[in-house]
C-alpha cells in the first residue's frame, strides 16, 4: 500500500523495491543493492523528495 | 435529524439521572455561524447545551483517549455519527480504549454540510445560518440565501457508505437508508487516470499552501501517538519548515500512519484552515484497502485490520 500510494502521487514505481531478506542472507542483500543501485543510477536524477540544500 | 437531538438529550439526561456515565462528549454550539465545538457535559443541568446539526463535522472519537478515561473505570458517554463510532471501534481494536467504559450515542447521520462551499456563494461574510430540516437560511450584510444540504454536502458525506453507526448503545433516532454507491472512489480513479508527472504536480499544487499547523493531525482520531514523528528531535524524520519537500514528507507519511485505519470521517480537511484537500492522500489508501483486503476501517470489533495480521493470502507481487 505504501508502494502504491508512492506511485499514486507520481514517484516512478522503478525506483521502489521492496525485499523479503534474511540477516543471514548477506549476499542477497549486497545483490539486491547491487540490482536497485543500477537501476536507479539509469533512470537518472530525480527532484522528488529531494531536498534542494542550495536554496 | 432535528428531532435526533431531543433523543440525545433525553437519552443524556436519562444516563445522568441513573449515574451510568461520568460525562457525555457532544457538540455544543459554536461562537460564529456554521460551527460547533467539542464539549464535554458532565451534569444533567449542562445537557441543554448540546446541539447536533450539519455543522458538527469534527470526530469527537478524538476526545476519548487512553489518558482522559476515568482512571476508576467509569463510563463516558459518546455521541457518535457513524464515522465517530467506526474510529471508536478502531480505538477498541488497537486496544487503546474498552468496550465497557464507553457509552455509544448512536446518531443516524444524513451527512454533514462544508462551510466552505456555503462560504463561496457569498462576497462577504455569513452572520447567521439557520437549519431548518435539509435547508440552511444563510444570511450576510448583502444577501440571504435558502440552500439545500444536498447541494453544499461535504465530499466525504456525498461518498459515505455508512452513515448509520455500526457499533452503539442505544441509536438517538431511526436508521437512515445508506447509500450503494457504483464508483466509490471516483476521485482516486480520476487522479489515477493522469500521467505521472501530472500525479505530482497535482499533489505539489494541492499542498503548496500548507503552513505545517498540524491541524489535520490533531483533528484525527487516529493520531493518539504521545509524540508524533514530525515532533522528534532525536532522530529528527522530516524538517520543520515549509520546504516543499518536508511538506510533501509530512502529507505522504502523516496519510501511511492511517492505511487500514482510516475512516474518511473529513475531520483533517474541515480542520484544516488552509482548505487543503488532505483526503486526497487517505483516500488511496482506503481505496487499496478495499480492493486489495475487502478492508473497511472500524466495521467489526472482532477483526484484526489487514496490517496487523498475516496471513497467506496477502499480496505479495511487490516483494521481488
Amino acid at each position: 500500500m505504501m508502494g502504491n500510494l508512492l506511485e499514486h502521487m507520481g514517484v516512478d514505481r522503478n525506483r521502489l523495491h521492496f525485499s523479503w531478506i534474511s540477516s543471514a542472507e548477506a549476499t542477497k542483500f549486497v545483490d539486491v543493492v547491487k540490482e536497485i543501485s543500477d537501476k536507479v543510477r539509469a533512470l537518472g536524477t530525480t527532484k522528488k523528495f529531494a531536498k534542494d540544500y542550495t536554496k | 435529524m432535528d428531532t435526533c437531538i431531543e433523543k440525545i438529550k433525553a437519552i443524556c439526561t436519562d444516563l445522568f439521572s441513573k449515574g451510568e456515565v461520568e460525562k457525555v462528549i457532544g457538540f455544543a454550539g459554536g461562537s460564529i455561524p456554521m460551527a460547533t465545538r467539542p464539549i464535554a457535559v458532565t451534569s444533567e443541568a449542562d445537557v441543554e447545551k448540546l446541539v447536533f446539526n450539519a455543522f458538527c463535522g469534527l470526530n469527537l472519537a478524538n476526545y476519548v483517549t487512553k489518558n482522559n478515561l476515568p482512571k476508576d473505570g467509569a463510563k463516558i458517554a459518546v455521541v457518535a455519527k457513524g464515522c465517530d463510532a467506526r474510529n471508536l471501534v478502531t480505538h477498541m481494536v488497537e486496544n487503546q480504549v474498552p468496550r465497557d467504559q464507553v457509552y455509544i450515542i448512536g446518531v443516524p447521520c444524513t451527512g454533514m454540510a462544508d462551510k466552505r462551499r456555503i462560504a463561496q456563494r457569498f462576497e462577504d461574510e455569513i452572520t447567521q445560518c439557520t437549519q431548518d430540516g435539509d435547508t440552511f437560511t444563510v444570511t450576510s450584510a448583502l444577501q440571504q440565501e435558502v440552500i439545500a444540504k444536498k447541494d453544499v454536502l461535504r465530499h466525504n458525506c456525498q461518498y459515505c457508505t455508512h452513515r448509520n453507526p455500526p457499533v452503539y448503545d442505544v441509536m438517538a433516532g431511526e436508521p437512515v437508508e445508506e447509500q450503494i454507491l457504483d464508483q466509490p472512489f471516483p476521485d482516486v480513479d480520476h487522479i489515477a487516470s493522469m500521467d505521472p508527472e501530472t500525479r505530482w504536480d497535482h499533489f505539489a499544487e494541492l499542498t503548496k499552501n500548507c503552513i505545517r499547523c498540524y491541524a489535520c493531525r490533531n483533528a484525527c482520531p487516529l493520531c493518539y501517538c504521545p509524540t508524533c514523528f514530525v515532533d522528534e528531535s532525536s532522530p529528527q524524520w522530516v524538517g520543520k519548515g515549509q520546504d516543499e519537500t518536508d511538506i510533501t514528507t509530512f502529507h505522504f507519511l502523516r496519510a501511511f500512519h492511517c492505511a487500514g485505519r482510516c475512516t474518511d470521517c473529513g475531520a483533517c480537511v474541515e480542520a484544516c484552515p488552509m482548505g487543503i484537500n488532505v483526503r486526497d492522500f487517505t483516500r488511496k489508501l482506503n481505496k487499496d484497502a478495499l480492493d486489495l483486503f475487502g478492508w473497511e476501517a472500524g466495521m467489526d470489533l472482532d477483526r484484526r485490520p489487514p496490517l496487523d495480521v498475516y496471513s497467506p493470502d496477502d499480496p505479495d507481487d511487490f516483494i521481488k
